[in-house]
């Protein structure tokens, strides 16, 4: 499947990232060589084979549902690009 | 006072125990040596007052008689590991000047052993290359140069900083990250040792995270034993990593030195690539002797899927990276840009903050991971790296560990491959494995190049199996005998 101009702009839009317009054909040529390096994976035969999702071999470990740090505001808030009343101020969301 | 900075890290915490010199005597000749070296581009901030200050802690508490395993060794720290109230950048734009309010568990266990921090080294933006040329900052230029050249070479990356700031003994060690490569690679393109435990053995908590699946921390060193104590630091169980292993940790050190008699060595045919260079394979060959010569028996094995580890890596780490990666939004810390709609936020600053490589591979993982394709590539991808760990499984019925080279070629020079993506990847042509299987995997320097460039070896093992390595790196170690470093240049 060979990536195109319109879908580098749909990818870029799911991944939030702006790219020119004089930049989709570029990157859709580079992606197709990547993809199409990738493509050998065809050649492995994987039937029956249960995919890898976890390197180690353990459970996931549970804990109690209780709260081990907060009530920290000011740490939390202290990178933010903006902020205001211990709230981060972003752009507006709702019309 | 001078040569403090050529010390191992062994034999500078004896120099310190035995109170032959302060801790603030070897942090400020650490701190000059960096200030001398800023053309090698290694750290991208140094932290002198901290340090001095924590050096000088460590003084009172060897006055006393006090003092943990790495009391006053002054170290380096990949600027992928958070640092409270020290900025933290993981090399990208994106993080601006992030100043986290926590420290990641791998550091806050070097501090508990006493441990000095120089500063934060530089490394490929989030980790994502194989040359340090992808850093907001610049690329790091390594120590070593060509006889008879002053061009300059890569250091390797991701972890250019910490192999060029110990190879040009700007730190007694550093503490670095490895994804697909990045802790070994440069580490055989600058002479030093550099380890990738086990998945599971180092916590993640507090490292930028890449790909969290694949994502492990390691110590690059001067020597084995080196490795071997600063990896017990910062080994262990932590509660804040899911994925750390609730197992003890071992006196790693105490495995350099032991006899590797009885060991079975096995040598896997499909690493013998088409046009390998015949140095690499005379360095190969050379190790296959010396552990020989010191008891072991070889076999051949081997593992059909590895020429399909790089593309399998090549879907995995970006799908999870274009994941991880969503979180720099604009909102909460780090770069902002654009406007006025919210989405116009998230697109500019994305846009603005990320450099071109991690761009290409956030849209790689979006692409894999959207609507229609995900079994076609992530799920086709989880089920190679089965296929792959499998061949580990088997090879382990024949023999105890593996022995390879670390990469495919010695340092090349900067901007020789940055303009295609393949070639940069096929760096870690030999080291990707182990990440997709979570082995742990070392690379020692073992030989140089004709040109006069190191050239490093490769030593597989069995999970948790740290000790086998440190005690086959040990015999090879001795039996290569590799004492050159750079020629001071800079």
């Amino acid at each position: 499947m060979a990536i195109d101009a319109a879908t580098v702009r749909k990818v870029a839009r799911l991944a939030r990232i702006r790219e020119p317009e004089e930049r989709l054909e570029p990157l859709a040529q580079e992606l197709n060589t990547i993809i199409s390096w990738i493509e050998q994976l065809e050649e492995v035969d994987t039937d029956g084979v249960e995919p890898m999702t976890s390197v180690v071999a353990v459970a996931l470990p549970l804990r109690d549902d209780v709260v081990t740090e907060g009530g920290d505001t000011r740490r939390i808030l202290s990178n933010a690009p903006k902020s205001a009343d211990g709230f981060f101020i972003v752009p507006k969301v709702v019309e | 006072m001078s040569d403090l900075t050529k010390l191992t890290l062994k034999a500078a915490l004896a120099g310190l125990k035995a109170r032959d010199f302060s801790s603030v005597d070897i942090t400020k000749a650490h701190i000059e040596a960096i200030e001398q070296a800023r053309g090698l581009n290694a750290y991208v901030l140094e932290t002198p007052d901290r340090a001095l200050a924590m050096a000088a802690a460590s003084d009172e508490r060897l006055a006393r008689g006090e003092g943990g395993a790495l009391e006053g060794a002054p170290l380096g720290i990949k600027d992928l590991f958070c640092t409270e109230g020290v900025r933290s950048t993981a090399a990208s734009k994106i993080l601006g000047n992030f100043v986290p309010a926590y420290e990641s568990t791998v550091t806050t266990q070097l501090w508990r052993d006493g441990a000095v921090m120089l500063g934060k080294l530089n490394l490929d933006e989030f980790a994502m290359g194989s040359s340090n040329e992808t850093s907001a900052f610049g690329p790091v230029i390594n120590p070593w140069r060509r006889s008879g050249s002053d061009a300059a070479l890569t250091p390797g990356g991701s972890s250019g900083g910490s192999a060029a700031a110990t190879a040009a003994d700007l730190c007694l060690a550093a503490t670095a990250t490895d994804t697909g490569g990045s802790i070994r690679q440069p580490a055989s393109f600058t002479g030093t040792v550099g380890i990738k435990p086990t998945y599971g053995r180092c916590s993640r908590w507090g490292i930028v995270a890449f790909a969290s699946s694949l994502d492990q921390a390691g110590p690059i060193a001067k020597t084995v034993e080196d490795a071997a104590i600063m990896l017990r630091s910062m080994s262990g169980h932590d509660v804040k990593d899911s994925t750390s292993l609730p197992v003890e940790v071992p006196d790693f050190a105490s495995y350099v030195g032991k006899s590797v008699k009885g060991l079975r060595i096995g040598v896997p045919k499909e690493y013998r690539i088409p046009g390998m260079p015949a140095e690499i394979e005379k360095l190969w060959a050379d190790g296959i002797a010396w552990l020989k010569d010191a008891g072991c028996e070889i076999v051949e094995v081997s593992l059909p899927h590895t020429k399909y580890a790089l593309p399998a890596y090549y879907i995995v780490a970006p799908a999870e990276a274009s994941s991880n990666l969503a979180r720099y939004d604009g909102m909460r810390y780090g770069l902002r840009a654009g406007g006025p709609s919210l989405t116009d936020v998230y697109e500019e600053s994305r846009a603005q903050g990320f450099g071109e490589e991690v761009k290409r591979r956030i849209l790689i993982g979006t692409y894999v991971l959207s609507a229609g394709y995900y079994d076609a590539y992530y799920l086709k991808a989880q089920k190679v790296r089965r296929r792959i760990a499998d061949d580990f499984d088997q090879a382990w019925q024949s023999c105890d560990a593996l022995l390879t080279p670390t990469t495919p070629s010695a340092a090349f020079a900067l901007g020789e491959q940055s303009d295609d993506p393949i070639a940069m990847y096929l760096n870690d042509i030999f080291t990707v494995t182990t990440n997709l299987a979570g082995l742990p995997g070392l690379s020692l320097p073992a030989g140089r190049d004709a040109q006069g460039l190191p050239l490093g070896l490769q030593l597989i093992g069995r999970a948790l199996d740290e000790g086998t390595l440190f005690s086959l790196a040990g015999a090879l170690e001795k039996a290569a005998g590799f004492t050159a470093k750079a020629d001071r240049w800079w």
